[in-house]
C-alpha cells in the first residue's frame, strides 16, 4: 500500500522530470477542456462532449500542419503554430456547434447529442489515420509526424512541457477575469443560474448566449486538441487522448466550475495520471486504481454539491467513459 | 328543453336519490384551513355546479371527493354508502371521474394508450379502441382513438379525458373549469352535452366562476366561501342577485333567502380592514397614456385565445387594477404590457423600459444565489456592455436599500438570505429604477405575511416621481386590487372592460359580478332556459 502510494507519488512529482515531463504536460490538455466544460455548465449547458471537439482540434490540427509542411518552402513557426491554434479551435467551437444546432432547432437534449458526437469524433480518427491522414508508408494507422515548424516549442529546455501548458493558463486567466469583471461573463452567470429570471427581469437573450458559450466551450476543447498534437504526440493517432474529455468534466467539478481553481484541479488529476503510469511500472499496480481514486473524487465532489442536473451529467459522463 | 326540476333545497335529498355527498369536509395545509366544514350534496341525475371565488375552497372540496387528498374531517358517501378514499384510484373504482383544468394526458402517446394507462392486466390496443369508440359513439362524444394527443386541439384533448373517465364506467363526473379553455362556441356545446348525459341519468359536478354556466345548465347550486359552504340549493331557489351575494359575502340581502342559506359569520377579512379602500381620484385625462394596447389579441402555445382585441390605455400617475379569474386574461395581459410577451395580433405602444414585478418572485424576479448587487444589475443584464464597475453598482444597491428601506447587511449578500417582503421591496424598487414611466406589478403579495403584504401595497399607493408612474396592478385577491387602485379593469373571456366603481366604496358586487361574468347575463339565461 505505502509501495504504491510512493510509486504514485514519485511518478507524479518525486523528480523534476516526473513534475515538468509528466505531471504538467498531462495537465495541459486537462485544463483547456477543464474550462471549456466549466464554462458550458455555468450557462446550464451540460456538454459532455469535450473528448469529441478535442478529437476534432487534433485531426484539424494535424492535417493545417501537414498541408502546410507540403507546401513551397518552409512556412515559419510563427505563422503553422497560431494556424493550428486556431484551425483548431474552430473545429472544436463546429463540433459543438452541431450539438447547439440540434438543441435549438430539434430540442435534442446535449448531454445525449455532445455523447454521440464524441464517438463520431473517434470514428473519425479511426478513418482519417487509415485514409486522408495516413502515414506515406501507408502500414501504421497513424499520421506522419508534423513538420518541425508546427511542433510547438518546450517552455524548458530538456523537459517536455509545452505552449499548450501557458495558452490553458492565460485561458483560465482570461475567463476567470470575463466571468467576474464583464457583463458577458455577468450574462453568462445569470443564465446559467436562472434562465428564467435572466429573461424576465434581465431581458437576456437566454438561447444566443448558450449559443456563444457552447461554441467558446467547443473551441477550447478544439485547442487542447490542437495543443496536444503541436506539443505532445507530433502526429494523429487512435488513442491520442487516453479519456481527457471525460477526465475534464472531473476538473471542472472539482473546481466548482471556478476558472481558478480549475488550474490547480487540472494539476491534481495530470498527477494522478502521470502517478498511475509510475506506479503500474513501479509497484505493479493496474493503473485503473486511479480511475477508481477519480470516480470516489467525483462522486465526492458531487455529494458535497447541490447541483443535481450536473449530477446527473457527470453520470452520464462516467458511463461514456466505461 | 323540458325537465322537471325539484324546488326542494339539496339539504333534503334522500339517501336514495344521493350519488356524492360530502358532509363537514374540513382540509387544513399546516396552519391554512382551505376548508371547514363544507358540504354539498349531488343528486343523481342532476348536474351540479359549485361556484366560488379564486381561493373558496371549490377544487380543493372535488380533489378531496376524487381521493386526491384526504380530508381532516368529514364524511363522504357515494350513493349513500360510506367511503374512505386512499387514492383516486378508490374513487374511480367508486365510479367517479374527473377532468382536471390541467390535462392529465401524456402528449406523446395516442388516444388509446392514454386511456389505457393506469389500466390493469394486459393492454390490448385494438379492444381498448373498440372500446372507446364504443363509448364515444354512445355519449355522442367524437374521438380519433390512434390520433396522438398532442396533434389534439384542446377541446379534443378534453374530450378524450371525459371518454377516458366514461371508459372506466364513471357514473358521476366530476368537470373543473372545464370552459376555461374552450372558445364560446366549443363551451355551448360540451354545456349542452354535460345537460344530456345528466338526462340520461349520469351525474355531473361542474366547478365553475362563471355564472351563466351554473343558471343555464345547472340543476342545483353550491356556492362556496372561504372554505364554508355558503348555498347549497335548487337553482330555480335561488335568484342571480342572492348568489353574487354568497359568493362576495357582502351585500343587503334583497334577494330570495332559502333555508339552506347559512348566516354570513365571515367578517371581512383582516386584510380588508387594515388597508382602507377609499379609491383616490386621479384626473388622467389631461396626460397622453403611457401604455396602450389597440386591438390586441393574443393566442397561447395550446391555441387557446387568452386576449381577443383588447382596447386599453393606462395614464400616468395611475393605478389601473387588473381582476379577472385565473386564465380569463389578466396574466397575458400584464406580459404584454410589460413587453415580456408578444401579442399575437394587434399594437401595444409602451416605452422602452417597461418595470415588470412578476408573481413568482423567485424564479422570475431574481437569483436566489446572486448577491444583492447583482441581482440589481439583473434588471441591466441585457444591455450591459463592456467592464462592469462592480464598486460603483455596490454603491448604487446601498443606495436603493436605504432608499427602498429594504432590511439587509450590505450589498453583497446573497438575496437568498433576505425575508419574502424585503426580498418583494427590493425588487419593486429595482424596477421603479430601471422604468420611471411605467410599473407593472402581478400578485405582489403572494407568500408573504400579512404585515410584508400591508407594507408592499401602501407603498405601492404612494409611488412618487415626476411624473407620476402609470402603475398595472392585478391581484388573485380582490380585495387588494381594491385598495390600491385608482380604476378597476376586469378580464371575463380575454374581454377587457372598466368597471364602474360603485357609489359605496365597500360594494364589492359589481367587481365579483364582472370577473363571473353575470353582468352580461341579462336576457341570455332567460332565452337559453326556454
Amino acid at each position: 500500500m505505502t509501495e504504491a502510494l510512493l510509486a504514485l507519488w514519485d511518478g507524479a512529482f518525486g523528480s523534476s522530470y516526473a513534475i515538468w515531463s509528466a505531471t504538467l504536460v498531462r495537465s495541459a490538455p486537462l485544463l483547456l477542456l477543464g474550462l471549456g466544460v466549466a464554462l458550458a455548465f455555468r450557462a446550464g449547458v451540460l456538454n459532455i462532449g469535450a473528448e469529441g471537439q478535442f478529437l476534432m482540434g487534433a485531426i484539424s490540427a494535424t492535417a493545417i500542419a501537414q498541408s502546410m509542411g507540403s507546401m513551397g518552402g518552409a512556412v515559419p513557426r510563427i505563422v503553422v503554430i497560431p494556424m493550428m491554434a486556431l484551425v483548431g479551435a474552430l473545429a472544436g467551437a463546429s463540433w459543438a456547434g452541431i450539438a447547439a444546432w440540434v438543441r435549438q432547432r430539434f430540442g435534442v437534449l446535449e448531454v445525449i447529442s455532445t455523447i454521440m458526437l464524441n464517438f463520431i469524433a473517434l470514428a473519425s480518427i479511426s478513418w482519417m489515420v487509415r485514409g486522408p491522414l495516413q502515414e506515406p508508408t501507408r502500414i501504421y494507422p497513424q499520421s506522419a509526424e508534423i513538420p518541425g515548424p508546427a511542433q510547438w516549442p518546450f517552455l524548458i529546455p530538456g523537459q517536455r512541457l509545452h505552449l499548450g501548458f501557458v495558452i490553458g493558463l492565460l485561458a483560465c486567466g482570461i475567463a476567470w477575469v470575463v466571468l467576474t469583471r464583464t457583463a458577458i461573463g455577468f450574462r453568462i452567470r445569470a443564465v446559467g443560474a436562472s434562465p428564467s429570471a435572466a429573461t424576465s427581469a434581465g431581458g437576456i437573450a437566454v438561447a444566443g448566449t448558450v449559443l456563444r458559450v457552447f461554441l467558446v466551450s467547443g473551441a477550447c476543447a478544439g485547442l487542447a486538441g490542437a495543443a496536444e498534437v503541436g506539443g505532445v504526440t507530433w502526429a494523429l493517432y487512435e488513442g491520442i487522448s487516453p479519456g481527457y474529455g471525460y477526465t475534464a468534466i472531473a476538473v471542472a467539478l472539482l473546481a466548482r466550475l471556478h476558472p481558478g481553481w480549475i488550474i490547480v484541479s487540472a494539476i491534481f488529476f495530470g498527477a494522478l495520471e502521470a502517478g498511475a503510469s509510475a506506479m503500474q511500472r513501479d509497484a505493479g499496480i493496474p493503473s485503473v486504481v486511479v480511475q477508481v481514486i477519480v470516480a470516489l473524487v467525483i462522486l465526492g465532489v458531487l455529494a458535497g454539491s447541490q447541483r443535481r442536473v450536473i449530477a446527473g451529467a457527470a453520470t452520464l459522463g462516467a458511463e461514456a467513459r466505461r | 328543453m323540458t325537465r322537471s326540476v325539484s324546488t326542494e333545497p339539496v339539504v333534503a335529498t334522500p339517501r336514495d336519490q344521493e350519488a356524492l355527498a360530502l358532509e363537514g369536509i374540513t382540509v387544513r395545509f399546516g396552519s391554512v384551513t382551505a376548508l371547514e366544514g363544507a358540504h354539498c350534496t349531488i343528486r343523481r341525475g342532476t348536474v351540479h355546479a359549485i361556484l366560488g371565488e379564486n381561493g373558496a375552497g371549490k377544487s380543493t372540496l372535488m380533489r378531496a371527493a376524487f381521493g386526491w387528498l384526504t380530508p381532516d374531517a368529514g364524511t363522504i358517501r357515494v350513493h349513500g354508502a360510506p367511503v374512505s378514499f386512499q387514492s383516486s384510484a378508490d374513487a374511480i373504482a367508486q365510479g367517479i371521474g374527473m377532468v382536471h383544468q390541467h390535462f392529465m394526458l401524456i402528449s406523446a402517446m395516442t388516444v388509446t394508450e392514454n386511456i389505457a394507462l393506469g389500466g390493469q392486466g394486459r393492454f390490448d390496443a385494438s379492444t381498448t379502441a373498440a372500446r372507446i369508440a364504443e363509448v364515444a359513439t354512445k355519449t355522442g362524444l367524437p374521438v380519433d382513438p390512434s390520433a396522438r394527443v398532442r396533434d389534439l386541439a384542446v377541446s379534443a384533448q378534453q374530450r378524450v379525458e371525459i371518454v377516458k373517465a366514461l371508459v372506466r364506467e364513471a357514473q358521476i363526473l366530476i368537470l373543473d373549469e372545464p370552459t376555461a379553455v374552450l372558445t364560446p362556441d366549443q363551451a355551448t356545446e360540451l354545456l349542452r352535452w354535460v345537460r344530456s348525459f345528466a338526462d340520461a341519468g349520469g351525474t355531473v359536478v361542474l366547478i365553475t366562476h362563471k355564472l351563466r354556466e351554473a343558471f343555464t345548465v345547472a340543476d342545483d347550486i353550491t356556492v362556496l366561501r372561504q372554505g364554508r359552504t355558503v348555498v347549497s340549493a335548487a337553482r330555480l331557489a335561488l335568484s342571480e342577485s342572492h348568489v353574487i351575494e354568497a359568493l362576495t359575502g357582502t351585500g343587503t340581502g334583497t334577494g330570495a333567502t332559502p333555508a339552506s342559506v347559512e348566516a354570513s359569520t365571515v367578517g371581512p377579512t383582516i386584510r380588508s380592514a387594515q388597508i382602507s379602500s377609499e379609491r383616490r381620484r386621479v384626473d388622467h385625462i389631461a396626460d397622453a397614456p403611457v401604455l396602450r394596447l389597440d386591438g390586441v389579441s393574443y393566442v397561447d402555445a395550446r391555441g387557446v385565445t387568452r386576449l381577443r382585441a383588447v382596447d386599453l390605455a393606462v395614464h400616468p400617475g395611475e393605478i389601473l387594477g387588473v381582476i379577472g379569474v385565473e386564465g380569463s386574461g389578466p396574466r397575458e395581459l400584464l406580459r404584454i404590457l410589460a413587453g415580456r410577451l408578444a401579442p399575437t395580433s394587434g399594437r401595444v405602444t409602451r416605452p422602452d423600459a417597461v418595470g415588470f414585478v412578476p408573481e413568482d418572485r423567485l424564479h422570475d424576479a431574481v437569483i436566489p444565489t446572486f448577491s444583492l448587487t447583482e441581482n440589481l444589475v439583473l434588471a441591466e443584464g441585457g444591455h450591459a456592455r463592456g467592464w462592469m464597475d462592480w464598486s460603483r453598482w455596490r454603491g448604487v444597491t446601498r443606495d436603493l436599500l436605504a432608499t427602498a428601506d429594504v432590511r439587509a447587511v450590505g450589498p453583497d449578500i446573497p438575496m437568498a438570505t433576505l425575508s419574502g417582503g424585503n426580498q418583494q421591496r427590493f425588487v419593486i424598487a429595482r424596477e421603479r429604477r430601471r422604468a420611471t414611466a411605467a410599473l407593472i406589478v402581478e400578485n405582489p403579495t403572494r407568500g408573504l405575511d400579512l404585515n410584508a403584504s400591508a407594507r408592499i401595497l401602501a407603498d405601492l399607493r404612494t409611488l412618487g416621481g415626476h411624473p407620476r408612474p402609470a402603475v398595472v396592478f392585478h391581484s388573485t385577491d380582490l380585495d387588494e386590487v381594491l385598495s390600491v387602485a385608482t380604476r378597476v379593469v376586469v378580464c371575463f373571456d380575454g374581454q377587457v372592460a372598466e368597471v364602474q366603481s360603485p357609489l359605496d366604496p365597500n360594494d364589492r358586487t359589481p367587481y365579483t359580478r364582472a370577473m363571473t361574468g353575470s353582468d352580461r347575463l341579462g336576457g341570455e339565461i332567460a332565452a337559453e332556459r326556454r
